[in-house]
């Protein structure tokens, strides 16, 4: 862009200055809350929003899917036993109600009702009982986190509050609970407690809430040496106050992160404890039990443990993915 | 150094000792009687085999014998399994257990560090998407419902490598891979997240400002440093491939101790249980005490004060 | 006297989320041999951005250099590849980065960051390059050096570790050192002890510096001549008599004015620049220090100044240059502007 200077003529070598229309420093951008400001990250992390929208997906399913047919989850049939899945329009996806010989079993047994997901060797509707499996999964993992978040926030904040010989007290015992492998404890106390909705839930909290603790006193301790609560401090304010008014909003980032993590471990620990026996017993399903009685007819019906498989990856997949771009996006350190 | 490594020892036992009580605590509040047929003897017979194991004696007693027995290694008596110690059964089934084990964690280790290198140095490209992309993948979805998947396919409709059995070597290959899988995510994962932030640490410019090659700097400053948050994550790694062993062995047919332990679960083998929950337990914490000392090696700061942690 | 190192008119900008930076808008100068040329400005001026350009360390990913010459030896460095930067840097150029504590490899000897730099410009097995290293520590003034070689820099305190620092960087005796605020990230008495030790060095060795700084303090101890910045240009540019003592720039001015001086009155108040750097992302046509200028003309928000030179050695880039604008009552003694805000 070359300038042409002939052009510049006497008269603008008049003065014209505007520093005192100008106000010092403006901070020119509105001033956006931190939670808010969280927010406008997250939604630019295209994978968290993938996630989030997927579990609310799942979550929408897991209500609402089982009442889409009119079967029960428990409901026997004989007649229909084993059929493959049939969805009439998507059978170009291998919904065609075709068995492992590529015979149309549902023209085989003149079989007029069409199932979404197949049936089970009982003539159990699949569709039905993945979903209700996934609420129950959800809710043992809901659960399981609620309570690690509550003993671990009171655990972690108690400890690293009052510090000095309380912390190094607590933190011993956690540093050698952390020496035993979790999935053992989990195993030994469900061995004694039976199998169960209440005592897996139980089981994985007991060893579950040393992460939560862990992060609470972590964040705490950092939040502790900052001057605005030693400006509290001075202020007069009382230790509880100062606790739930400052430090705990401040920790809420972790906090929450941390227990959009538990989340699919719990899941994925329901799962396993299924798979290997010691889970839920039927006629209730959870996802685990459901991919448990699958696997042991894989050969044959692959689309037995295929469904709640998928369901299962998804909803890992996507707490995942939520739980990283949360964490990206409630620490205020990683501006881009 | 040296007061490092005893700091760690003292955990290490605390830990161990604290396991083995809590152990013995669950196995008496196990319910039923550890005996295969109880419900076919009649109390006289169960009063016997309680005398013959010991089992009527007063706690304290029970817990005394325990610990002098494990002092001396020995594991006490399958309960099941006529004649047969623990420590025979482990000593049979480690063998399986742990080749899979090893080559399951070494594979994912070695493709994840260099899919994990890769990924960093090549930041924002479809190669680093790609290798967030399976990494996320490999993290989610469970271990048991990747062993299906590749039994199935892979072992059952491709049939290149065998479903299950433990006939001869490429019977591992299957299980190993199952077992590698949340290693390789981990540690790639983690990698690429530390290199992303050690190459923009200030030294890594001062190194090229020397006139140091791109590809020298990498391994020789920035790789070096990344490691240590993959080391950490060494210890929960392993619990996982301990973990994933107690189904994989399931899916597999593999004769390790991870079918064992799952199958002494269902019948009620206590001795064999507590046994093998032992011997994870110490595994366990042996690792956690070699990664202490490996980061002593990585990070001259905390060799030299003493383990003082960041 | 030809200069050591010119740069002409070097014109770089970034990507970034929110639209090209023109970080360098044509800035250029000249170092001589032997001599200390300050580079002054505030953060976001272009500083470091500069310095960077020079060794070529900017990320190729978001950053470009649309046009200019960097003249080394009478080559131009601009098109020069990586393998042929290589050799130039750490051997005929040098660096000094501004905080010592990051700007070392934490896990690494100091020993073996020395001999580093050194095997890859000279050829010499590693005992002589360890010698050599003991001789460099030893000239920048850090006791015990055969010692020290096997310590870690997290062994050292701040002002050791920026000794250090400069060790490294003077180890194969480059021509040409750029400092970018190598004191910045140290207490004011360290402070001076690593501008002597700059000062001694340079006299020993003959080494040019590029000084970058924002503090006119160091500016005033070290440098021969000065630059001033100013969101991607020099604006003025001359001897260190010239700038302090008849300083022609508005900017310059209010740079001299804030200084807070030892000999002021308590009572008096510190003067300061109205207004904040501009956003570089959204320059307008003009002079761009334009918006801040109490001494703005009309001309100067339309019209980018032409570099005038004062005298052979001193430019200045401003329209209170032109015949045609009127007399600013410029109090040059320091301290004495009116500044009305």
């Amino acid at each position: 862009m070359k300038i042409d200077y002939s052009e510049i003529t006497d008269d603008l070598f008049t003065p014209d200055s505007i520093v005192n229309e100008n106000k010092d420093e403006i901070i020119n951008k509105e001033r956006i809350s931190f939670w808010k400001d969280a927010w406008i990250r997250l939604r630019k992390n295209r994978g968290a929003l993938i996630g989030l929208l997927l579990i609310i997906l799942i979550i929408m399913m897991s209500l609402f899917g089982p009442y889409l047919t009119k079967y029960n989850y428990d409901e026997q049939n004989i007649a229909f036993s084993n059929l493959p899945p049939m969805v009439p329009g998507l059978e170009w996806l291998g919904f065609n109600g075709q068995d492992s010989f590529n015979v149309n079993q549902y023209e085989e047994r003149g079989i007029t009702e069409n199932f979404w997901f197949g049936t089970d060797q009982f003539g159990r509707d699949i569709w039905t009982r993945v979903w209700i499996g996934t609420r129950i999964s959800l809710y043992i993992a809901l659960l399981a986190a609620t309570l690690d978040l509550i003993i671990g926030v009171a655990y972690g904040s108690i400890s690293s509050f009052f510090g000095g010989k309380v912390d190094n007290f607590m933190q011993r015992i956690i540093e050698v609970l952390v020496g035993i492998p979790n999935l053992i404890l989990i195993i030994l106390f469900i061995l004694v407690l039976e199998p169960g909705i209440i005592s897996i839930t139980l089981a994985m909290v007991i060893t579950g809430w040393v992460g939560m603790a862990r992060v609470v006193r972590g964040q705490i301790l950092q939040l502790k040496g900052q001057e605005f609560v030693l400006a509290s401090r001075t202020l007069g304010t009382s230790n509880r106050k100062l606790l739930t008014e400052h430090l705990l909003p401040n920790t809420l980032g972790p906090i929450i992160v941390t227990l959009m993590f538990t989340i699919p471990t719990a899941i994925f620990f329901e799962a396993f404890l299924s798979f290997i026996g010691l889970g839920l017993q039927p006629p209730i399903a959870s996802l685990g039990i459901l991919i448990d009685d699958g696997y042991k007819s894989m050969k044959l019906f692959i689309y037995k443990m295929i469904f709640p498989a998928v369901v299962i990856s998804t909803i890992m997949i996507s707490f995942n993915l939520l739980a990283d771009g949360l964490r990206d996006a409630l620490d205020p350190k990683m501006k881009r | 150094m040296g007061r490092y490594i005893l700091t760690r020892l003292a955990y290490m036992a605390t830990a161990l000792f604290i396991i083995i009580s809590l152990t013995f605590l669950l196995m008496q509040l196990l319910p039923g009687t550890p005996y295969s047929n109880a419900d076919e003897l009649t109390d006289t017979q169960i009063q016997q085999l309680n005398q013959k194991y010991g089992l009527d004696k007063p706690l304290a007693i029970q817990y005394a014998k325990y610990i002098g027995n494990l002092l001396q290694g020995d594991l006490g008596d399958s309960y099941k399994y006529e004649g047969r110690s623990v420590n025979q059964i482990i000593g049979e089934r480690i063998g399986p257990s742990a080749l899979i084990g090893m080559q399951g964690l070494i594979i994912g280790t070695i493709i994840g560090l260099i899919l994990g290198v890769i990924s960093a140095i090549r930041h924002n490209t479809i190669f680093d998407y790609g290798a967030v992309f399976l990494a996320v993948l490999g993290m989610s979805i469970p271990s048991f419902v990747f062993a299906a998947l590749l039994q199935y396919y892979i072992g059952v409709k491709l049939g290149w490598l065998p479903p299950a059995l433990w006939d001869g070597y490429q019977n591992t290959i299957l299980p190993s891979i199952a077992l590698s899988v949340l290693v390789m995510a981990t540690v790639a994962r983690y990698i690429r997240t530390e290199m992303l932030e050690v190459l923009g640490y200030d030294y890594v410019i001062t190194a090229k400002a020397k006139g140091i090659s791109s590809s020298a700097v990498i391994i020789k400053h920035v790789v070096r440093n990344s490691l240590i948050p993959v080391l950490t994550m060494m210890a929960p790694l392993v619990v996982s491939i301990i973990t994933g062993t107690l189904v994989i062995e399931k899916i597999f047919a593999v004769p390790g101790i991870g079918e064992q332990f799952t199958n002494s679960i269902l019948i009620n083998d206590y001795s064999v249980i507590m046994g093998i929950t032992l011997f994870y337990s110490v595994i366990f914490i042996a690792v956690i005490f070699i990664v202490d000392l490996l980061y002593g090696v990585l990070d001259p700061r905390i060799r030299l004060d003493g383990g003082v942690k960041q | 006297m030809e200069p050591i190192l010119s740069v002409n008119n070097l014109n770089v900008s970034f990507q970034t989320y929110e639209g090209e930076i023109n970080a360098l808008r044509g800035v250029s100068f000249r170092v001589n041999k032997g001599e200390t040329l300050a580079i002054v400005g505030e953060s976001g001026s272009g500083k470091s951005v500069t310095a960077k350009t020079i060794m070529k360390l900017l990320s190729k990913q978001n950053s470009c250099i649309n046009g200019g010459e960097v003249i080394y030896n009478g080559q131009n460095l601009i098109p020069f590849g990586e393998r042929a930067m290589r050799k130039i840097r750490g051997s005929e150029i040098s660096m000094v980065f501004q905080d010592p504590m990051t700007s070392l490899n934490p896990t690494m000897t100091i020993g073996k960051q020395i001999v580093e730099g050194l095997r890859q410009h000279e050829k010499m097995s590693k005992k002589e390059a360890r010698k050599r290293a003991t001789e460099l520590l030893n000239l920048v003034g850090i006791p015990n050096p055969e010692e020290r070689l096997s310590e870690f820099p997290h062994q050292f305190s701040g002002g050791m570790r920026q000794r250090v620092v400069i060790a490294i960087a003077l180890a194969c005796n480059p021509k040409v050192l750029i400092a970018d605020e190598p004191t910045t990230a140290l207490d004011v008495t360290i402070q001076a002890q690593i501008l002597d030790l700059m000062n001694n060095l340079q006299k020993k060795l003959q080494t040019s510096i590029i000084l970058i700084t924002h503090d006119l303090g160091v500016v005033a101890n070290m440098a021969d001549r000065v630059a001033v910045m100013y969101a991607g240009e020099i604006i003025e540019m001359g001897s260190i008599d010239e700038i302090f003592y008849s300083p022609q720039h508005p900017y310059t001015w209010g740079l001299l004015a804030s200084m807070p001086k030892l000999h002021a009155d308590r009572s008096e108040r510190l003067l300061p620049i109205a207004g904040s750097p501009p956003d570089v992302s959204q320059l307008s046509d003009g002079c761009s220090f334009a918006a801040r200028c109490p001494y703005a003309m009309k001309v100067c928000h339309k019209y980018n100044p032409l570099k005038t030179d004062v005298t052979g050695s001193h430019s200045v880039s401003c329209w209170l240059q032109d015949k045609r604008a009127g007399k600013v009552d410029s109090a040059i003694e320091i301290g004495e502007i009116s500044y009305a805000t």
